[in-house]
């Protein structure tokens, strides 16, 4: 997990049917933690929400061929049950729970040891890419994940 | 069981800031209730679990933009309506 890069997902773990599990390590240092907060580091509750929303993403991304582009629309239902700081390692899953026309839901939700940390119910809207190096980029990034990749057409 | 019109009338009024009493068989739900993207989205994932459909607005979308329908076709509350029973019509024959 690089917090100033927005890299939030570390490996994806599985892929099956609609469901996706990925696991992530809040890195110990990064300048995030200077100011939240100055002498007590926790991870902020909108970059877990950032972590539920990629892991939906590249849920999706598989799921559609990596044809259209995840965007985030909507966060429901996000409830944090507990704190995480600086080295913790982090279990993420998301289901697709609803396949719309141009958008999709899913429900979301991240543990560490067992715990429940957090969870959302989280809506994409998926559109062409805007751009091929948008899509070239996912690509290399799912490769490094461990996101199984389509074949090229 | 309530119309289809009563069905999404109630699902607009829940999903926006539209009140139920404005939302009229002719109202449009873009132009004259002024319900935005996102507002338009949570009420399609509302209406599709409501009637177990997908409703195709991509497809809807495309074919305004491109001049193949009028966006009254799809956008008018009545003609929404209607499009959504065809949709569950559809989806009950292809189950049978």
């Amino acid at each position: 997990m690089r917090l100033e890069y927005f890299q939030m997902v570390d490996r994806i773990l599985a892929l099956e049917g609609e469901e996706i599990r990925a696991e992530s390590t809040i890195p110990d240092t990064s300048p995030v933690f200077e100011g939240h907060f100055p002498g007590h580091p926790l991870m902020p509750g909108v970059l877990l929400v950032e972590t539920m929303a990629q892991t939906a993403g590249w849920l999706l991304l598989a799921l559609n061929g990596f044809r259209r582009m995840p965007f985030l629309a909507a966060v429901k239902e996000a409830k944090f049950r507990a704190f995480v700081g600086p080295g913790t390692p982090l279990a993420v899953h998301a289901r697709r729970s609803h396949d719309g026309s141009g958008y999709a839901v899913a429900a979301a939700r991240i543990e560490s040891a067992g715990k429940r940390i957090c969870e959302a119910e989280i809506t994409l809207r998926t559109l062409p890419f805007p751009d091929p190096a948008l899509a070239e980029a996912m690509r290399a990034r799912a490769a490094a994940i461990g996101l199984p990749l389509p074949a090229v057409a | 069981m309530s119309s289809a019109f009563d069905r999404i009338a109630d699902i607009i009024a829940e999903n926006s800031e539209v009140k139920r009493e404005d939302i009229t068989p002719d109202s449009h739900v873009i132009n004259d209730l002024g319900i935005d993207s996102l507002d338009f989205l949570d009420i399609v994932f509302a209406i599709d679990k409501e009637f177990g459909i997908k409703v195709p607005v991509e497809q809807w979308t495309q074919e305004v933009n491109a001049g193949k329908a009028p966006a009254e076709q799809y956008f008018v509350m009545k003609n929404l309506a209607a499009r959504i029973e065809e949709l569950v019509a559809a989806k009950g024959q292809g189950q049978a």
